[in-house]
C-alpha cells in the first residue's frame, strides 16, 4: 500500500488515475481508516488531500461560501460567516462523531462515503449546495442531491475528486435547520435525518423551501413536494402535515438493524414538522 | 448508621492503580508481549447451527509464516459430567465444545479452528485457507421457540433434569427447577386483587471495554506461563489444566489489569487455545479478540421469558406470588435460572410463593455471568408486576413495597431466613430522599424498583509482608475490577494503624499466593478482605512478639495500638512504644522476616438490597426516553471506600439504563448476529445519562470484621423495571418486552392512541 500526499489537484488526480481504480482519497480518514482496519477497503494507493490548499480552506465569495472538501467539522463550526448564514448545515456537520472525530471528519468525506445516513448531506441538499469536482477532464459542478447513486456509490469517475462545496448566499429572511433521530443522544447513526432551508416574506409566509431527507432510501434526497407544500403557508398545521406526508411518501427504507420501515417513515414526518419550525424561527429573527 | 468510627475505613483515598491508569502505563491483557511471539487467530462458524463434516487445515499449514494450526482434535474430549475446575462445577464436555466446536457449530461465531502465524496478515490469510465442510441445520434463537415442539434440537444427548419421564425425549430444556413456600391455593383465596402478565428480556452483553486477550508461553519441559485479562487467574488455570490434560502446577497464570469484566471474564475462550498453539509451535502465542469476536463469541447474559402472577388483599398485603421463567442459556446448558428463581421474590415477605424455572439452550453464544446473573431478568417481570398491582390497588409504589418488604425473620422461598438485612432501611432512605420528596415536572413519570443479590464468600488467600523500612506489601489473588486494592489496603491500614500510603496492595499470579476464587459474586472486599484482615493480624501478632522479645516480657503483655507496640499496662514496665518501622528494621535480630498469611473459606456473606428511583420524560412522537433523574439507594454493609461503592452503584445503573432502553442482539434470518460493534449495539454514552445520585445505607454485616456486604451486583437489578415503571407513569403504557427502544415505545404509544380514539 502506497501513501502519497500531493499538494496540487493535478497531482492528486494523476495518482488516482495511476492507481487504476485501486486508489482512495484520504481526507479526515474517519470512514476510510475504519474501513481499512475492518478489511472492507484494500487500496493500493492512498492519496492524502490535506496538503492541497484549495481543499483545506473556507472562502467567502460574492455569491456564497465555498468550503474546501477536506475542511473538518471543527473548522466549519468555528467559521463565523458559515454560522451566520447556514447554521443548520453547521449543526448537521457538528453532529458527526465526537470531539475527536470533529477534528478530522470533513463534509467532502461525508459526501463521498455516500452513506444514506450521512448527517451533513440532507442539510447541504436543503441549502442547495453545489459540488465542485476536478478530474482528468477538468472541472465540473453538480448539485449535492445528484451526487450519490447508491449506498457507498457516487458518480465520481476514475481520477476525480471533490474540491469544494459551494453554498449559495441565502436571500433575506432565510433560515435552515437539521435534526436527526438516533436512539442514543450521540455516537449513533441517523435512523432519519432531515434538513430544511426556507425563506419568509415580511408577513412570515414561506416564499421558498427545500427539504433534504436522509437515511430512508438508498441515497439522501431532495423532497421537492415537501418544500412545495410549505411555500405559500405560514407553517400552519395543515401545510406542515402536507409536507410531512410528502416526506413519508418519499421514504423507501429498508428494515434493518437500525430501524424498521414503519418507524423510519413515521419519523420522517415528525422531523419535517420540527425542523421546519426551527428553520422558520431562524428565518424570522 | 455505622456506629464504629474508623481512621481509614470509610475515607476516600487515591487508588493504588490510579496513576498508572490515568497515564496509560497500566498493562492490560493485550499489552503483554514476548520475544518471538506469534499471532493467534480463531476461525469462527458463519452458521448458527451446522454439523461439521470435516475440517481440512492442510492449505493453511502449508502457508509460509504459519507455525501451528489447531482444531478440537488437538484437545482431549471430556466426559459429560460436572467436574470442578478452579472450584466452579462445570460440565467439561460442554466447556471444551464451547472453546472449540467438535461435531457441531452451535452459534454464529462459534470457534472451529485456530492458527498461529508470524504476522496478523498471514494469520488471517491462513484462516481463509481452512476448509470446513458444514452441513447447515435449522436453527433456533428465541427461548420460547426453542422450547416449542418441533424446534431444532441442539444436543442429541440432552435430557431435562428434574422431570420424571424425560429420559427418552429429545429436548432443548436442560433442567427444570422449582421453589415453593406456603400454600398457593390458600394464597389465591385470600387475594382481593390479582395481577397476571407476561414479560420478556433480551440477552445483553457485559460490554467491557477491553476485549479478551491472552499470551501463552510454553517450555520444552511442559511448563506454561499465561498472561491474560481475567476475573480469576486460578479459575483460568483450573479450566486450562482440565481442558488440556495438564497439572495445575504446570500452568502459571498472571492476571493483567482488567478493562472491565462484569462477570464475562470468569470463563475461558482464547486462553486454552493460546496454550495449545504455543505448545504446537514452540513459541509464545498471543490471541486478542476483536470487538466483533467479543460480540459473536463471548457470553452475553441470559435472557428470560416469564409469566408473573401476584395476589394481594385490598389493603396491599401480597398473599401469593407465582413466577414461571424460561431462561436462555445459549448453546450449552447453564442459564442462571437458579439465581433468577431465588432472587425473584427475595425482597418481599410473602407467605405463599411458587417459582418454576427452565434452563433452555438455543443457537446463541453460551451465556456468561453478568452482575447478579439472573436477578435483573426476574426483577424485570416481578417489579413491573408489583407496580401494576400498586396501580390496581391505588397505592403508592414505594408504600406497597415498604408494606411487603423482607425483614429480619423473613423466611425466603428458597430456604434461608434473613437476619440482619437492610431492605426496610433502604426503602425508608428512598422514601425520605430529596428525589422522592420532589414533585414531578409536567410530562414526567417516576418509577421505583427494588433488587436483591445474595453476595458470596468462598476461598481467599492473602499475605502481608512487612518490609525492612516498615512499609507493607499486601498480596492477594483477587483481580481488582472495582477498586478492591484500595479497599483492602484501607482495611490493612486500619488494622495496622499505619498510613494508607505505607501499604502497597498487589494482585499476585497463581504461583505467588494461595488459591483465590475468582472476583465475582461481590465477594472480594468481603472474603479477600477477611483474609487480608487475618493476615495482617497474624503479622501484628508477630510484631508484638518481637517487641516482647526486645522488652523481655510476655507477648500477652504487649498490645498493638496506633501503629505501635505498647506495654499492655503500667505494670509491664516503662517502655517507649515501638513503631512498626522500628520493629521492622531490627527484624533480622529478633527472629527474621515479619509476615502474615491467611487462607479461609469466608462464611456469612451479607445479602444485599437496593432501591432505585427514576424520573423520565418520553418524546411522545418518537418514543425516545430521557432519564432526567436517578437515585440509587443500597445497603452496602459498610462502605470501605465510598468512592468505589458509589462507582459500583452508578455503574450498575448505567448498564441497567442501556439494558432497559436500547441494548439487544439483532439476528438475521440465518441466525447471524448483525450488530457486532458499539455503533449498533447501543450501550449508553455519557450524554444519555443523568447525574446518578447514590445514597449509601449501612447496615453492617455482623460476619465481617468491618461489616462488609458486597455492593457490585445489586445495582443492576432494579433499573429495567424502575424505568419501565417510570415510562408507565409518563405515558400510561405498560411496556412488557425489553428493550424499550424508541421504535417499540413509539408503536405502543400509537396503538394506545388508536384504541383511545376508538373508545371516544
Ligand atoms: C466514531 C465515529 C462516529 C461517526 N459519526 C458519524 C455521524 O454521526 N454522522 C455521520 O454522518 N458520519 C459519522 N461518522 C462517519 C464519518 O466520520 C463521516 O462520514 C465523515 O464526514 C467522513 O469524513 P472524512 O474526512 O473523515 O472522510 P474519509 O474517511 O477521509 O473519506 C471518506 C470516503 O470519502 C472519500 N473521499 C474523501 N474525500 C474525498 C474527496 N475530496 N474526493 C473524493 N473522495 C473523497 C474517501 O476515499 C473515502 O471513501 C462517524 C465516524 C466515526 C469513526
Amino acid at each position: 500500500m502506497r501513501y502519497v500526499a500531493p499538494s496540487t489537484l493535478e497531482e492528486a488526480s494523476a495518482f488516482l488515475v495511476d492507481a487504476n481504480g485501486n486508489g482512495r482519497v484520504l481526507a479526515g480518514g474517519t470512514d476510510l481508516l475504519v474501513q481499512l482496519r475492518a478489511g472492507m477497503a484494500n487500496p493500493d494507493t492512498i492519496v492524502d488531500v490535506k496538503h492541497i490548499d484549495e481543499l483545506m480552506t473556507i472562502k467567502e465569495e460574492a455569491d456564497g461560501i465555498r468550503i474546501g472538501a477536506a475542511v473538518c467539522g471543527q473548522a466549519m463550526g468555528e467559521h463565523a460567516g458559515l454560522n451566520n448564514t447556514w447554521p443548520g448545515l453547521v449543526e448537521a456537520t457538528e453532529l458527526i462523531g465526537s470531539t475527536q472525530v470533529q477534528g478530522r471528519a470533513s463534509a467532502g468525506g461525508n459526501l463521498c462515503n455516500a452513506s444514506p445516513a450521512a448527517d451533513s448531506v440532507p442539510a447541504m441538499i436543503a441549502a442547495g449546495a453545489m459540488i465542485s469536482v476536478y478530474g482528468p477532464d477538468g472541472h465540473r459542478e453538480l448539485a449535492v442531491e445528484n451526487f450519490a447513486t447508491a449506498p457507498g456509490k457516487t458518480n465520481l469517475k476514475e481520477g476525480e475528486l471533490i474540491t469544494s462545496i459551494k453554498l449559495p448566499k441565502p436571500a433575506e429572511h432565510s433560515g435552515d435547520a437539521y435534526l436527526r433521530m438516533t436512539p442514543r443522544t450521540e455516537m449513533d447513526i441517523a435512523i432519519v435525518g432531515l434538513g430544511v432551508a426556507l425563506t419568509l416574506d415580511s408577513e412570515g409566509t414561506v416564499t421558498a423551501a427545500r427539504v433534504g431527507l436522509g437515511a430512508v432510501a438508498p441515497t439522501a434526497m431532495l423532497v421537492k413536494e415537501a418544500g412545495d407544500a410549505l411555500v405559500g403557508s405560514k407553517l400552519d398545521d395543515e401545510a406542515l402535515e402536507r409536507a410531512a406526508e410528502a416526506c413519508r411518501k418519499a421514504c423507501n427504507p429498508i428494515n434493518d438493524k437500525r430501524g424498521t420501515i414503519e418507524y423510519r417513515t413515521k419519523i420522517a414526518g415528525v422531523l419535517l414538522k420540527r425542523v421546519a419550525k426551527i428553520a422558520a424561527e431562524r428565518a424570522g429573527s | 448508621m455505622a456506629e464504629k468510627t474508623y481512621k481509614w475505613v470509610g475515607t476516600r483515598q487515591p487508588r493504588p492503580d490510579g496513576a498508572d491508569k490515568v497515564t496509560g502505563r497500566a498493562r492490560f491483557g493485550a499489552d503483554f508481549d514476548m520475544p518471538g511471539q506469534l499471532v493467534g487467530k480463531v476461525l469462527r462458524s458463519p452458521h448458527a447451527h451446522a454439523n461439521i463434516r470435516s475440517i481440512d487445515t492442510s492449505k493453511a499449514e502449508a502457508l509460509p509464516g504459519v507455525k501451528a494450526v489447531m482444531t478440537s482434535a488437538d484437545m482431549p474430549d471430556m466426559p459429560d459430567e460436572m467436574a470442578p475446575a478452579g472450584e466452579v462445577m462445570v460440565n467439561l464436555r460442554d466447556v471444551t465444545r464451547n472453546v472449540m466446536a467438535r461435531e457441531k457449530a452451535l452459534y454464529d461465531g462459534h470457534a472451529v479452528a485456530a492458527v498461529a502465524a508470524t504476522t496478523e496478515a498471514i494469520a488471517r490469510q491462513a484462516l481463509a485457507l481452512i476448509e470446513v465442510d458444514y452441513e447447515v441445520l435449522p436453527h433456533v434463537i428465541d427461548v420460547d421457540q426453542a422450547v416449542a415442539e418441533g424446534a431444532p434440537i441442539l444436543h442429541e444427548n440432552l435430557r431435562t433434569k428434574n422431570v420424571d419421564g424425560a429420559e427418552d425425549t429429545l429436548t432443548n430444556v436442560a433442567a427444570r427447577i422449582q421453589f415453593t413456600k406456603g400454600d398457593m391455593d390458600s394464597g389465591w383465596s385470600q387475594a382481593d386483587v390479582v395481577i397476571e402478565h407476561a414479560f420478556t428480556t433480551k440477552p445483553v452483553h457485559q460490554g467491557y471495554i477491553e476485549p479478551h486477550a491472552a499470551v501463552a508461553s510454553t517450555t520444552e519441559d511442559g511448563q506454561v506461563q499465561l498472561w491474560c485479562s481475567t476475573q480469576g487467574q486460578f479459575n483460568v488455570r483450573g479450566y486450562c489444566a482440565k481442558l488440556l490434560g495438564m497439572e495445575t502446577s504446570q500452568i502459571r497464570v498472571t492476571p493483567s489489569e482488567i478493562g472491565g469484566g462484569f462477570g464475562g471474564k470468569t470463563v475461558v475462550y482464547g486462553e486454552p487455545l493460546a496454550i495449545k498453539l504455543s505448545q504446537k509451535a514452540g513459541k509464545p502465542v498471543k490471541i486478542v479478540m476483536t470487538r466483533e469476536e467479543v460480540f459473536r463469541g463471548s457470553g452475553p447474559t441470559a435472557a428470560g421469558a416469564m409469566d408473573v402472577k401476584l395476589g394481594a388483599t385490598k389493603d396491599g398485603r401480597i398473599v401469593a406470588a407465582d413466577l414461571n421463567i424460561r431462561m436462555q442459556a445459549g448453546a450449552f446448558p447453564g442459564a442462571p435460572v437458579g439465581p433468577a428463581c431465588m432472587c425473584s421474590f427475595a425482597c418481599y415477605d410473602i407467605d405463599n410463593i411458587n417459582v418454576v424455572g427452565f434452563d433452555v439452550v438455543s443457537n446463541r453464544p453460551k451465556v456468561a455471568a453478568y452482575r447478579a446473573p439472573g436477578s435483573p431478568v426476574a426483577a424485570w417481570g416481578v417489579e413491573s408486576a408489583i407496580n401494576m398491582l400498586a396501580e390496581k390497588l391505588g397505592m403508592d409504589q414505594l408504600e406497597l413495597r415498604i408494606k411487603n418488604a423482607a425483614r429480619e425473620g423473613t423466611k425466603t422461598h428458597y430456604g434461608p431466613t434473613f437476619k440482619d438485612i437492610g431492605m426496610a432501611a433502604t426503602l425508608d432512605a428512598a422514601k425520605n430522599s430529596p428525589h422522592y420528596q420532589t414533585p414531578l415536572k409536567p410530562g414526567q413519570g417516576r418509577g421505583v424498583a427494588v433488587g436483591f443479590w445474595f453476595n458470596i464468600g468462598m476461598d481467599s488467600s492473602a499475605a502481608c509482608h512487612v518490609g525492612e523500612d516498615g512499609t507493607v506489601t499486601l498480596i492477594s489473588g483477587s483481580p481488582d475490577i472495582g477498586g478492591s486494592r484500595a479497599s483492602l489496603a484501607l482495611m490493612a491500614a486500619e488494622e495496622l494503624g499505619v498510613d494508607y500510603q505505607k501499604i502497597r496492595p498487589i494482585v499476585a499470579d497463581t504461583a505467588s499466593i494461595g488459591f483465590n476464587f475468582l472476583t465475582g459474586g461481590s465477594r472480594v472486599t468481603f472474603a479477600t478482605g477477611m483474609a487480608v484482615v487475618q493476615a495482617v493480624r497474624e503479622a501484628i501478632d508477630e510484631l508484638r512478639a518481637r517487641a516482647a522479645k526486645l522488652w523481655e516480657v510476655d507477648v500477652e503483655a504487649v498490645i498493638w495500638e496506633d501503629g505501635c507496640a505498647k506495654p499492655a499496662g503500667s505494670n509491664v514496665g516503662d517502655f517507649e512504644p515501638l513503631s512498626l518501622a522500628e520493629i521492622a528494621v531490627n527484624a533480622g535480630k529478633t527472629g527474621g522476616p515479619i509476615n502474615g498469611h491467611a487462607q479461609l473459606n469466608a462464611q456469612g456473606a451479607g445479602p444485599g438490597f437496593g432501591a432505585q428511583i427514576y424520573d423520565v420524560s418520553v418524546d411522545q412522537d418518537t418514543g425516545h426516553v430521557t432519564v432526567d433523574r436517578c437515585t440509587v439507594v443500597q445497603d452496602v454493609g459498610t462502605a470501605i471506600h465510598p468512592d468505589y461503592v458509589e462507582g459500583q452503584l452508578q455503574g450498575g445503573v448505567v448498564q441497567g439504563i442501556g439494558w432497559a432502553l436500547n441494548e439487544e442482539y439483532i439476528y438475521n434470518d440465518k441466525g447471524q448476529l448483525e450488530n457486532t460493534g458499539f455503533l449498533d449495539y447501543r450501550m449508553p454514552v455519557a450524554s444519555d445519562l443523568p447525574m446518578i445520585e447514590p445514597i449509601i445505607v449501612e447496615v453492617p454485616n455482623p460476619n465481617h470484621p468491618y461489616g462488609v456486604r458486597g455492593v457490585g451486583e445489586v445495582p443492576i437489578v432494579p433499573p429495567m423495571a424502575a424505568i419501565g415503571n417510570a415510562i408507565a407513569g409518563a405515558t400510561g403504557i405498560r411496556m412488557t418486552d425489553l428493550p424499550m427502544s424508541p421504535p417499540k415505545l413509539s408503536a405502543a404509544i400509537d396503538a394506545a392512541r388508536v384504541s383511545e380514539a376508538a373508545d371516544d
